[in-house]
């Protein structure tokens, strides 16, 4: 459309479709799409955002503010951090090493070594819990060993951050591989023609220029660490201020029917999310 | 089927993609919109086709006014740059779409479609096709589909965007002089957008040059070409050796040295004496003289000399500015007989020359 | 051609230039084997050590298959909302400016950062029978929360950004000039996009609808608070791996988790191809492949 440079390519957006008779709809069919659109969000999206602060602060402030520095949440608030601060840089090595060699070389199976790493997130989260009690619970594969040896790993922290890895595990992966693949390697050779070692070239070039799909990956990797529930149920024990993660001590605090507890430290965890998507954001702006 | 554009004016937001346009597309003829990007023809192009508004002005198709004409109730076949096939349906189906779309009274009974449909692919050549999808074709038999799904309504007039736009050059030569004939054959108004001046001067009937949003120039091919109206049309037509200077004694004087108007030529009327013009000569219509002493002719050195074919290429520098670059067509020939060779300074006179006044 | 040509010259010229195969490779194998492969291949391992007619009593006992069918009506239902509201709500987003839109397009991934038992207790909040929906629907004799309903309702909210993510970018690069093609040949406006448009957005949207449908079939965190877990009624099938294993039954709960795994898998594989599907198509739809 080499006439139209300046013309419509100067717009964009939805401007572009009012512009031709041909890709414009009936005011009433608009109307209508937007409505049933905006009314389904609303609904489904708005309403329960909304929700969860309302109801963490239906007994008022002061109740609101006991459940948050109740012990027992500060214990599962630690916990949580705790793992994610394990779980993410784990994902984060394994992240940037598996785009590392898919995306710069070419060996046979790379399909499937794609489609491997996509797969917890097609596992239900409770079958993710159940694999980690299979092989560490007191029945399972290590179950004897660990037991002579007094080591615990189910019902205990270090099941909680097993899991935790399990499920978040693609999140960095998949968010690098295909940049990295659409950046080539033009630039690697570059810098390894220009004497760069590896290290060298992997720091100063790769690394600036995979660093918001990264950060995009970690932050991705995060909200789902901290937020998940059904594989760390399993392998939890429910131990309260022990094994217990923020949403298991939400589950805790729903069971015992103390629902503004429960919706106050649910508050938490969805400024978590609003956090989330705040950055996921800025990353898109800053990146596009 | 005539088209009138009367006064068309067209703004994106601070753009002014079309200015007071006003055109006459005789019936039957194959016109090309001509012009470097962004001077407005494709734009006037979706207009006519009423796929984009106008804010001012009038389209009148067979001298009733189309403006407030759906795209749809136009009767236009519009070929586009990408040829917009339908990926999902075959061959025969996206030729057979508008015929499959029109309400029910209007639409012809599924023997008919086949029939008609059948016809097209003939007529394109690509009877064989029919069962093929758009992504198993290549670019050339894209373009003769696009062709054929847009004669199925039989359409008033024929609008091509940038027809051999997305073709590689070989397959683009032989599709031109196919189109060509088709045109010949089926006499429908046409219009198409190009920016290839090579295109437009070998397909079109009439050319309509464009740059800016305004016509530079409207006339046959030959007329165009022979005779550009202004500076644009001179540079933009083939290749051009432009001169800066001003109008003096007769000729054009660029810095020391002056070009004289041959005799031949009627000296352009509201030229002032000592006023700045711009004057182009064609490679083919300036000349070489090794005799470097004459008082008149540009002070030139050669400095590339191209003898593949029957004609030469000489390429040179002015001698004092030697940014200034001028290319000449001689006869092979003459570069052993002049005894031209690079390095050489030389006069460079034309035989044709049409000047403007700057500004 | 051209630009696959130097892109497969560049990944073979790479292969000798650049260092760092051999540990990045090994290094995700080894990883990957560690968290996923081997434990994974636990239940399969287990499961085949378990007697046949054991294991079949188990994934074939009525309130099993009572909850495969919950667990599969309701994903299915839930998909099949997503895929209309998320085609309207992607529409929406690309076509149309409105006041709010970069807010609305934003928040689409709400239930991506929002933690399930977050959803789930606020989803029974708001359709319990005293709660802002629910209050509406209890007078008219409709019970929300707590019934399959409510795992309708919580399976919709979780799917929702499935479907409009995967149609929302084909929607934003198909070519205009497909639709303007089909209005210069006559067609209205609704023809042009259940033939034009809709066939294009297709794979997308199967695609959108199967990872929805997936993510349903094993979602557990946002369910279990509005459910009810009525057994034969309103139980899913995750929920059945937990109670085994709250009553140490292991072997049951592994045998359940078997049929989910199987399930998964070829959910998987039929996504994969679709995806392949979508982008083979997306090439052609946005105009690169011409020429």
């Amino acid at each position: 459309m080499s006439g139209m440079v300046g013309g419509i390519q100067a717009y964009h957006g939805a401007e572009l479709y009012e512009l031709s008779p041909a890709t414009r709809e009936p005011k009433w069919a608009r109307y209508t799409i937007l409505g049933l659109s905006l009314t389904f969000f609303a609904i489904f999206l708005l309403m329960p955002l909304l929700a969860v602060f309302v109801e963490a602060l239906r007994k008022g402030w002061d109740v609101y503010w006991q459940a948050i520095t109740n012990p027992d949440t500060g214990a599962a608030i630690r916990l949580t951090l705790l793992a994610a601060a394990i779980a993410i840089p784990l994902n984060v090595v394994f992240g940037v090493a598996a785009a590392w060699c898919i995306s710069k070389f070419e060996f046979r199976g790379k399909q499937l070594l794609i489609t491997l790493i996509d797969l917890p997130f097609s596992v239900s989260p409770v079958v993710a819990g159940l694999v980690y009690v299979l092989v560490f619970g007191a029945h399972g594969w290590f179950g004897e060993w660990l037991s002579e040896h007094n080591i615990k790993i189910i019902f205990a922290v270090p099941g909680i951050v097993l899991a935790t890895i399990f499920v978040t595990f693609p999140f960095v992966a998949r968010e690098l591989i295909p940049l990295m693949q659409a950046q080539g390697t033009d630039a690697e050779e570059a810098a390894v023609s220009l004497g760069a070692s590896g290290w060298q070239t992997f720091w100063r070039v790769t690394l600036p220029s995979i660093k918001w799909g990264l950060l995009y990956g970690v932050i991705l990797c995060n909200a789902r660490a901290m937020g998940e529930f059904g594989a760390v149920s399993v392998v939890s024990g429910h131990l309260r201020g022990q094994t217990t993660t923020l949403p298991l001590h939400v589950e805790i605090l729903y069971n015992e029917y103390q629902f503004a507890a429960a919706f106050a430290v649910a508050s938490l965890l969805a400024l978590l999310a609003l956090v989330t998507l705040g950055i996921k954001l800025f990353i898109e702006w800053k990146s596009a | 089927m005539s088209i009138q554009v009367k006064n068309i004016n067209k703004r994106f937001s601070t753009f002014k993609a079309l200015d007071d346009i006003s055109l006459d597309f005789p019936t039957g003829k194959l016109v090309a919109l001509l012009g470097p990007s962004g001077c407005g023809k494709t734009t006037l192009l979706r207009i006519i086709a009423g796929l984009e508004t106008a804010d001012s002005g009038q389209i009148l198709l067979e001298g009733s006014d189309a403006s407030n004409l759906h795209v749809r109730e136009r009767q236009i076949g519009f070929m586009f740059q990408h040829y917009a096939l339908f990926q999902h349906m075959t061959v025969f189906e996206n030729v057979a779409f508008g015929l499959r779309v029109k309400p029910k009274n209007e639409r012809p009974a599924e023997t008919a479609i086949r029939q008609r449909v059948t016809e097209l692919l003939e007529l394109v050549q690509l009877g064989s096709l029919a069962k093929r999808y758009p992504s198993q074709l290549s670019g050339g038999q894209r373009q003769r589909i696009a062709l054929a799904r847009a004669l199925a309504v039989n359409p008033r007039v024929l609008l091509l965007d940038e027809p051999f736009g997305a073709l590689d050059a070989k397959v683009r030569k032989e599709l031109r002089r196919w189109l060509r004939q088709l045109h010949d054959e089926l006499h429908i108004t046409s219009i198409f957008v190009t920016h290839d001046q090579e295109e437009a001067l070998e397909v079109a009937d009439e050319i309509v040059l464009m740059n800016k949003g305004q016509v530079e120039q409207v006339g046959s091919p030959l007329e165009v070409f022979r005779h550009p109206a202004t500076p644009f049309a001179f540079n933009f037509l083939g290749t051009a050796n432009r001169f800066d200077g001003k109008w003096a004694r007769g000729g054009v004087q660029v810095s020391e040295d002056l070009l004289p108007l041959p005799h031949t030529q009627p000296a352009h009327a509201n030229l002032a004496e000592g006023g700045n013009v711009i004057a182009f000569a064609r490679p083919h219509d300036l000349h070489i003289e090794p005799n470097v002493e004459g008082s008149e002719g540009i002070r030139a050195k050669i400095s590339r000399i191209l003898a593949f074919g029957p004609t030469a290429r000489v390429e040179l520098s002015h001698a004092t500015q030697p940014e200034t670059y001028y290319e000449v067509d001689v006869p092979t020939l003459s570069i052993a007989s002049l005894n031209l060779h690079e390095g050489q300074a030389v006069r460079l006179r034309p035989s044709q020359l049409q000047v403007f006044p700057a500004g | 051609m051209f630009a696959e040509y130097n892109l497969v010259m560049a990944q073979a010229v790479g292969k000798r230039v650049l260092p760092g195969f051999g540990l990045s490779l090994g290094y995700t194998l080894v990883y990957l084997s560690l968290i996923v492969l081997i434990p994974l291949s636990a239940v399969f391992i287990n499961a085949a050590s378990m007697p046949w007619n054991e294991f079949w009593q188990v994934v074939s006992s009525p309130q099993v298959v009572s909850s495969y069918r919950v667990s599969f009506l309701t994903s299915l239902l839930a998909a099949l909302i997503n895929s209309f509201f998320g085609l309207l709500i992607a529409w929406s987003l690309v076509r149309y400016n409105f006041f709010g839109k970069r807010l609305v397009d934003a928040l689409i991934d709400l239930p991506f950062a929002l933690p399930t038992a977050v959803a789930g207790i606020t989803l029974s909040a708001l359709y319990a029978k005293n709660g802002w929906i629910g209050s509406l629907f209890a007078p008219l004799g409709i019970k929300i929360a707590f019934t399959p309903l409510g795992i309708l309702i919580a399976l919709t909210f979780i799917g929702l950004p499935f479907v409009v993510r995967t149609i929302q970018p084909v929607l934003q690069e198909l070519s205009l000039e497909f639709e303007e093609a089909a209005a210069t040949l006559g067609a209205t406006r609704w023809q042009a996009f259940s033939r034009v448009v809709l066939p294009a957005l297709l794979p997308a949207m199967l695609t959108g609808f199967a990872l929805a449908f997936a993510r349903a079939v094993g979602e557990y965190g946002s369910v279990i608070f509005i459910a009810g877990n009525v057994p034969m009624v309103s139980e899913i099938t995750p929920l059945l791996i937990i109670t085994h294993l709250e009553q140490f039954d292991v072997a049951g709960a592994t045998a359940i988790a078997t049929v989910m795994l199987v399930v998964s898998f070829s959910l998987l594989l039929i996504i994969n191809g679709l995806q392949h599907w979508a982008s083979s198509r997306k090439r052609y739809l946005t105009g690169e492949d011409v020429a």
